[in-house]
């Protein structure tokens, strides 16, 4: 059994973003980058399968800039056996990667696509369920356990309110919440191994993919400074202060 | 059991120092049609994330090291226009005619870069080279082969936690032995320390004394901003008592980098490096520069300001102490960083040599040989009289330390000498306190939205890497008699005194994981109580071509 993972590279989840001055978008020169925690997990889980002989074979794949490789290596160095890059400067948006990933899908027929749910970049939380849409596949996400039978998964998610758990008939793409698993520490042999794993790279147009943007970002702006609070004096100030003030009651 | 793996030659610390030492074995290789295997580890989750300097920085090395590093894309690209030395009151400012200068403060014909980039770059021409660079792995412990000589070290455990059990993620770290270990962690190396006193590295030398040098970056208005202007000052916020003093580096894309030294052997408990730092920037003469600006980063770094008499022994069997982490800094200059890559690439040579003769793990002789006949060594000894003369104060320092530049030309008979700085602290009680004025948050900043923007992170279920050698003494010896002092000359607030709800029992709490690794604790703590040891590799502050 074969498992896909799509990893995505992103600002790291350490470093305070800047938004640009000119508000066309987050300032990414000089800043680190690393992998997508959620897809973090997917890889973790995939490899996990496969050290539990489910998995024959983890492919990782990532979508973007030549720096992406580094994150495909940090994916091998997790344990996933080889990885491919689809090379592109273009801005990509969920509906470019979602076809293609569905054109690698077709071309490596893997049983299970494990991905995060999002991206903690542009929190989208697009990608897996377009793939799906576009493979007519079966779709669990948001898991918190994931267990491979003979042709089926059962999958529990994390929803409002609890957890539901489904079985959804493979091939499937599953995505992965904050639960599912805590990844392992890449370990220094590990990562020496990983520089020997095999990377492919092909271009969207290798695949006939149109990954032309269909979106366009009007600005981005940081968020509203929180203001200082203010001390009221009793209980009817309050009251008046939250009705005519702040207009929410 | 942990893992090994063997190397000719093995690098502790990804910084300028290291990096050139790593480039210069490669290169030496490629010329003599040899192969030397060279292995860089670097505890920052990449390379150039932990470095913090000012930095203007003369290109003397650099030339040596990669003579085309224009064409290599280098980012060094902002020539010094204008030097301004200011001497500053509380409410003017004396510019210090160029005239008077002595040579060591000119900086015509340097480079204002952002230091971090740079080790950015020299990491990728290493890597070309063929050098293994891992970032993410710290070294953790120094391993001794039989005859006692240094024969590696460890990259730390990774996944043990806060009591020291091994955690579901537990991951032993791995052995890295070398012919030769080259450490160059910077100023106050954890292990550069242990090296010192297991091979008694300090015998017959003066004690090093430090500065803390903490920065930000703005992004300021066009009409701001004066690209290749170097200003440095002297005076306000401190007592002329107090070593310390300022700069204001203008580099490219309105950005200028700002910052403040503090000598660490200041002498009044109550006084506060990150909040002189702050007031600094409200003197009419700094604040010109800023307003209407935006911080970006934050950081602070200790800094090795000894020069050549508080130098250690540079070599002991199997390895070489070098950069920072043996105290090649040039205070006078207030530069350092060409004189690490100088002493990376000399130390590298002398592996280089020692390799290709089949020797390991002995001393490395040649490396403290170059170095004498080298215009570094000719450098730092020409300024080695700076430091101590400052301690006579700011103006008769000055004073002395101008005639021997431009009387005398760094040729006086005379080698004064440093002392310690962690045992200067007088009683919180015989010092004035300092009333540090409030933050207003738009070119003053409390310490935690500043450790926000150096985007440190630790893993909080792990062992404390702020190590007491005995719990009782912050309390009964640093709260009682010095007011607890690391509660402010820590930049990034990481020990707090705290108490009970009627405001007795006091504790000291450390809030490791707002660590910005900058080694004061461990320099200034009065009893040297305080061991700083490297947390899990990868952690840390996350500086962004700082």
């Amino acid at each position: 059994m074969k498992i896909l993972v799509p990893v995505k590279r992103v600002v790291d989840y350490n470093v305070k973003v800047r938004v640009k001055a000119d508000g066309t978008g987050v300032d990414i020169a000089n800043v680190k980058m690393s992998m997508n925690p959620f897809d973090e997990i997917a890889v973790e889980e995939a490899v996990r399968l496969r050290e539990a002989g489910i998995a024959t074979e983890v492919v990782a794949v990532s979508c973007g800039v030549t720096a992406c490789q580094e994150t495909l290596r940090a994916a091998m160095a997790i344990g996933a056996d080889r990885g491919i890059l689809v090379e592109t400067d273009v801005e990509l948006q969920p509906l470019a990667v979602a076809k293609l990933l569905k054109a690698l899908c077709d071309k490596e027929q893997p049983t299970v696509v494990i991905g995060g749910k999002q991206a903690i970049d542009d929190d989208s939380n697009q990608t897996g369920q377009m793939l799906a849409a576009l493979m007519g596949w079966p779709q669990a996400t948001f898991a918190s356990k994931v267990t491979l039978g003979d042709g089926v998964a059962t999958v529990m998610r994390e929803i409002d309110g609890g957890l539901e758990t489904l079985e959804i008939k493979l091939p499937a793409v599953v995505t992965t919440d904050l639960r599912l698993n805590e990844p392992r520490y890449a370990t220094l042999p590990n990562i020496m191994k990983a520089k020997k794993k095999p990377l492919d790279t092909v271009k969207p147009a290798d695949l006939g993919v149109d990954i032309a943007p269909r979106l366009a970002t009007l600005k981005v702006a940081e968020p509203p400074k929180r203001s200082a609070g203010v001390r009221v004096a009793d209980v009817a100030q309050l009251v008046d202060k939250l009705k005519n003030e702040a207009k929410v009651i | 059991m942990r893992e090994s793996m063997e190397f000719d030659v093995l690098i502790v610390g990804g910084g300028p120092a290291g990096l050139a030492a790593a480039i210069r074995l490669k290169q030496l290789a490629a010329e003599k049609g040899s192969d030397i295997s060279v292995c860089l580890i670097e505890k920052a989750a990449e390379i150039g994330a932990h470095i913090l300097s000012g930095a203007v920085m003369d290109p003397r090395a650099l030339n040596e090291l990669i003579p085309d590093w224009k064409e290599q894309g280098a980012p060094v690209t902002t020539a010094v226009t204008e030097d301004r030395v200011i001497f500053l009151n509380e409410t003017r400012g004396r510019k210090v005619p160029t005239g008077l200068l002595p040579d060591c403060f000119l900086n015509h014909g340097n480079y204002i870069v952002r230091l971090g980039n740079v080790a950015k770059w020299l990491g990728e021409q290493a890597e070309a080279l063929g050098v293994e660079v891992y970032p993410g792995f710290a070294g953790a412990e120094i391993l001794f082969d039989e005859t006692g000589a240094v024969k590696g070290v460890a990259t730390g455990d990774m996944g043990v936690t806060r009591e020291g059990e091994q955690g579901p993620a537990y991951q032993p770290g791995m052995e890295l032995h070398a012919k030769y270990t080259l450490f160059a962690e910077g100023c106050r190396g954890h292990l550069g320390k242990q090296l010192e006193a297991q091979f008694n590295l300090r015998n017959g030398v003066d004690p090093q004394t430090y500065g803390i040098g903490l920065k930000e970056l703005w992004e300021v208005p066009a009409e701001r901003h004066e690209p290749g202007v170097v200003v440095h000052t002297t005076g306000w916020p401190l007592p002329s008592d107090t070593y310390g003093g300022g700069f204001v580096y203008h580099l490219e894309d309105k950005l200028v980098a700002i910052g403040y030294v503090v000598g660490l052997n200041y002498t009044n408990p109550h006084l506060s490096p990150f909040e002189e730092f702050q007031r600094y920037k409200t003197h009419p003469e700094i604040r010109k520069y800023l307003e209407g600006g935006k911080r970006l980063a934050y950081g602070a770094r200790a800094i090795a300001a000894g020069g050549l008499q508080s130098q250690p022994k540079l070599v002991f069997p199997g390895g070489a102490l070098i950069g920072d982490d043996a105290g090649f800094l040039n205070a006078a200059r207030i530069k350092g960083s060409h004189a690490a890559i100088k002493s990376g690439m000399l130390a590298a040579e002398a592996a280089f040599g020692a390799v290709a003769a089949e020797r390991q793990r002995d001393e490395l002789a040649a490396f403290p040989e170059a170095f004498r006949s080298s215009w570094l060594y000719e450098e730092l000894h020409k300024t080695r009289n700076f430091k101590p003369y400052m301690k006579k104060g700011l103006w008769m320092g000055s004073l002395l330390f101008g005639i021997d530049q431009k009387v005398l030309k760094g040729k006086a008979p005379w080698t004064l000498h440093n002392s310690a700085d962690h045992d200067k602290l007088k009683l919180a009680s015989e010092c004035p306190k300092i009333d540090y004025p409030k933050p207003d948050g738009v070119l003053t900043f409390d310490r935690l939205s500043s450790v926000f923007l150096s985007n440190t992170n630790h893993e909080e279920d792990q062992p404390c890497h702020l190590q007491l050698k005995d719990t009782s003494v912050p309390i009964a010896v640093n709260l009682a008699k010095y007011d607890a002092p690391e509660q402010r000359y820590c930049p990034a607030g990481v020990y707090e005194i705290a108490r009970d709800e009627s405001g007795s029992n006091p504790r000291l709490q450390i809030n490791a994981q707002n660590c910005v690794h900058c080694k004061t604790c461990d320099i200034k703590d009065p009893t040297q109580n305080i061991n700083w040891v490297v947390p899990q590799g990868g952690e840390g502050p996350i500086y962004q071509g700082m």
